[in-house]
């Protein structure tokens, strides 16, 4: 059934190498976004045949909160902060755009000498997989603002997730929810910090935040 | 019984948001407390029933780690409740900045201390992988809010660096635990079991690639929690800047609960026959871990971040223990004991000096000894028991691990472990030391009264730091050597 996931596959893809060129913050929530219903559609289309209501309640609540609530969570704090500037990033978006292919070369290269037991819905569920948890480490590294960071968290738990639903035979129902509840909650936590550093600072820069060190 | 001391502390966290009146609520944290060691306490005489298909399940190894964390997180909520009352809900001047600040709300405190309760207890009792990962992430959670209580920029910078770096980290364990499910994968695609007893039992059908990597994935995940070096850089900033009874159960409980999620790994290794492989990993990242305490413990500027890197130095010597398996494992088990009970007892001190000296500087705090008289003896006694002197606890399990190492006839992982040990000790003597003696300076009081509240609770840890080294109860003998055999240890007795 590799035909019916592979253009998702594709796109989650060309989503990553969007986000890695973005510099408008609003943009990078709704890509974000994107991946997140994009991943709800993709274990709906994975999981459908052999488990219909999982697939359903899992679909549902992966769209219901990284499509809709999470931006809507994001969206506010930006407004709050009032940032809608460009970032100011440690790696500039052309370099992040070509390192970012480099990863997609690595990637590939190492998911055809990995080898599932099981045989995967499609032999790209493992790279992309991989290369969007490096994409979300990349940008939680290689970016300067608080809420980027968090927007790397989440694209870095789609990878996962991803890998996730490359072997959904594996990991039973409630701690898949379990996974999706605490993502909820870091998120919630994450911006909630958001909020009271700009209230203390008026700026959600997190390379200023060096007041400790030793 | 299992499902009743998860329950008790989620359920009384939850309605601790709710209550408006301020005895209630302490009372509440003091009473869920002492409920959850009275139930801890039961579990030793009656091994609880398994609950949830099993997911939920005490091995000897859940039992140790679980009965650490409740001990000290009842004495921990008999000092909270004298610092909650202390600090009152005025704003206060910064000592650092002198800018104004206040506190966050008591409720969300006390809630997030209980569901922090809660969701540690939770990583000990489960024997399933995945809802392991769920359980330490909700540790993460629940703790943060602890370490920002008091709102000014810098709590709210260790905050920051607390909850990215580890929920970075968390997300590589998640990853390692999707490897090891892969590596339990069956060609036929039947669905394998996350539970580590199901795993264990099919050990020689895991693939050892995916595990291995797998292995890998959840050493630098929980590590980063645990405060192994190189991924620590968050614990000083938050066992610093974190209100000190939150920086004791930080040090003292979570970064063993942490531990747990890479013992489970160890077992799983074991099991298929590859723990040489995981041990060697423990032994490089504890000597490394203990490097890192012992560069950055000489020269401390700050006693906070000084027993913060002491932390990190344990963990060290914890990994370096079960990494060189036999007696060190014992050891280590005996050492994990040793350092909560240590560790909460000086971040309990800590915050008395805090209080009464205005600064965690260590060069302007003098004369704690006559300023602080309890407080003062307390902090030079808890020198000695930090850093493995006889007659403490701390000095037989550090013994212990050597001798693991002499009779693994590893000489150089020997040596060096006795000359960072000195190192540490040196470090932090000479700091502490300074410290206690002398005279206090201007505007400290000498001989001042401390509230039984601030000295009690530290009084209690610090008799149990002793007792554990001159005689350990034949309970907590068999209970470690039956936790030692589980991660793969020799058994061994005292």
């Amino acid at each position: 059934m590799g035909w019916e996931i592979d253009p998702i596959l594709v796109a989650l893809v060309l989503v990553n190498l969007l986000l890695l060129g973005a510099s408008r913050l609003a943009a990078c929530v709704r890509l974000v976004a994107v991946q997140g219903v994009l991943l709800g559609v993709l274990a709906l289309l994975v999981q459908v045949g052999w488990s219909p209501w999982r697939a359903v309640l899992l679909a549902g609540g992966s769209i219901l909160l990284k499509g809709i609530v999470f931006p809507r969570l994001m969206w506010k704090a930006l407004r709050g902060a009032e940032i809608r500037r460009e970032m100011e990033p440690y790696v500039g978006y052309t370099l992040s755009v070509l390192l970012g292919l480099g990863m997609l070369g690595l990637t590939v290269w190492v998911g055809g000498r990995l080898t599932l037991p099981v045989p995967a819905a499609s032999h790209l569920l493992v790279p992309v997989a991989l290369f969007t948890t490096l994409t979300g480490l990349f940008l939680i590294v290689a970016r300067k603002k608080a809420i980027t960071q968090v927007l790397g968290y989440l694209v870095l738990e789609n990878g996962i997730v991803t890998f996730g639903i490359a072997l959904s035979h594996e990991a039973p129902l409630s701690v898949e929810l379990g996974v999706l509840l605490d993502v909820f909650v870091a998120v919630l936590v994450m911006g909630i910090i958001i909020h009271n550093i700009r209230e203390d600072f008026d700026h959600i820069d997190a390379d200023r935040l060096v007041s400790l060190k030793d | 019984m299992l499902l009743l001391v998860l329950l008790l502390p989620t359920v009384a966290g939850l309605a601790a948001f709710l209550v408006r009146a301020d005895r209630t609520r302490r009372t509440l944290l003091v009473g869920t407390a002492l409920g959850h060691l009275a139930l801890v306490a039961a579990m030793w005489a009656r091994p609880p029933a398994p609950a949830w298909n099993r997911w939920l399940d005490l091995d000897a190894v859940g039992l140790l780690f679980l009965s650490v964390t409740s001990l000290l997180f009842t004495v921990a909520s008999f000092y909270a409740v004298g610092y909650l009352k202390r600090e009152g809900h005025q704003a206060h001047r910064d000592f650092e900045e002198g800018r104004v600040f206040s506190d966050a709300p008591e409720a969300r405190f006390v809630g997030c201390l209980l569901l922090f309760l809660a969701s540690m207890t939770l990583v000990t009792v489960t024997q399933h992988l995945g809802l392991l990962w769920v359980a330490v992430e909700a540790t993460t959670l629940a703790s943060a809010p602890l370490i920002s209580f008091h709102r000014h920029h810098r709590s709210l910078e260790a905050t920051w660096k607390y909850l990215l770096i580890c929920s970075v980290g968390i997300a590589l364990a998640l990853l390692g635990t999707f490897f090891v499910a892969v590596a339990a994968a069956r060609p036929g695609g039947e669905s394998a079991s996350m539970l580590l007893a199901d795993l264990m039992a099919e050990a020689d059908l895991l693939q050892p690639g995916w595990l291995r990597a797998g292995f890998i994935l959840l050493l630098v995940g929980y590590g980063t929690k645990m405060g192994l070096a190189p991924l620590h850089t968050w614990l000083p900033d938050a066992h610093a800047e974190a209100p000190s009874v939150a920086s004791a159960l930080l040090s003292g409980a979570l970064l063993n609960c942490a531990f747990v999620g890479i013992l489970r790994g160890q077992q799983l290794l074991g099991s298929a026959g590859l723990a040489a492989f995981g041990r060697d990993l423990l032994v490089v990242l504890g000597l490394v871990s203990m490097t890192f305490a012992a560069v950055f413990v000489i020269r401390q500027a700050d006693f906070k971040r000084l027993l913060a890197y002491s932390s990190v130095e344990h963990m060290g010597i914890m990994a370096l223990g079960v990494g060189l398996g036999g007696a060190a494992t014992f050891g280590a088990l005996l050492h994990a004991v040793n350092h909560s009970v240590v560790k909460g007892m000086l971040f309990m001190v800590s915050g008395n000096l805090l209080a009464a000296y205005r600064t965690k500087s260590t060069l302007a705090v003098r004369g704690a000894v006559r300023a602080l008289p309890v407080s003062g003896v307390l902090w030079l006694v808890g020198l000695f028991a930090i850093t493995g002197s006889p007659p403490f606890g701390t000095f037989l399990s550090e013994l212990t691990i050597l001798k693991g190492a002499l009779d693994a006839g590893r000489w150089w992982v020997a040596a060096g472990y006795l000359a960072l040990l000195g190192a540490v000790f040196a470090g932090m003597g000479r700091i502490m030391v300074r410290m206690a003696q002398g005279e206090p300076g201007e505007g400290v009081a000498v001989g001042q009264h401390e509230a039984w509240s601030a000295v009690l609770p530290a009084v209690v840890l610090l008799g149990l730091a002793l007792l554990l080294g001159l005689w350990i109860p034949r309970g907590l003998a068999e209970l470690l050597g039956a936790a030692g055999q589980v991660v793969g240890g020799a058994a061994w007795r005292v």
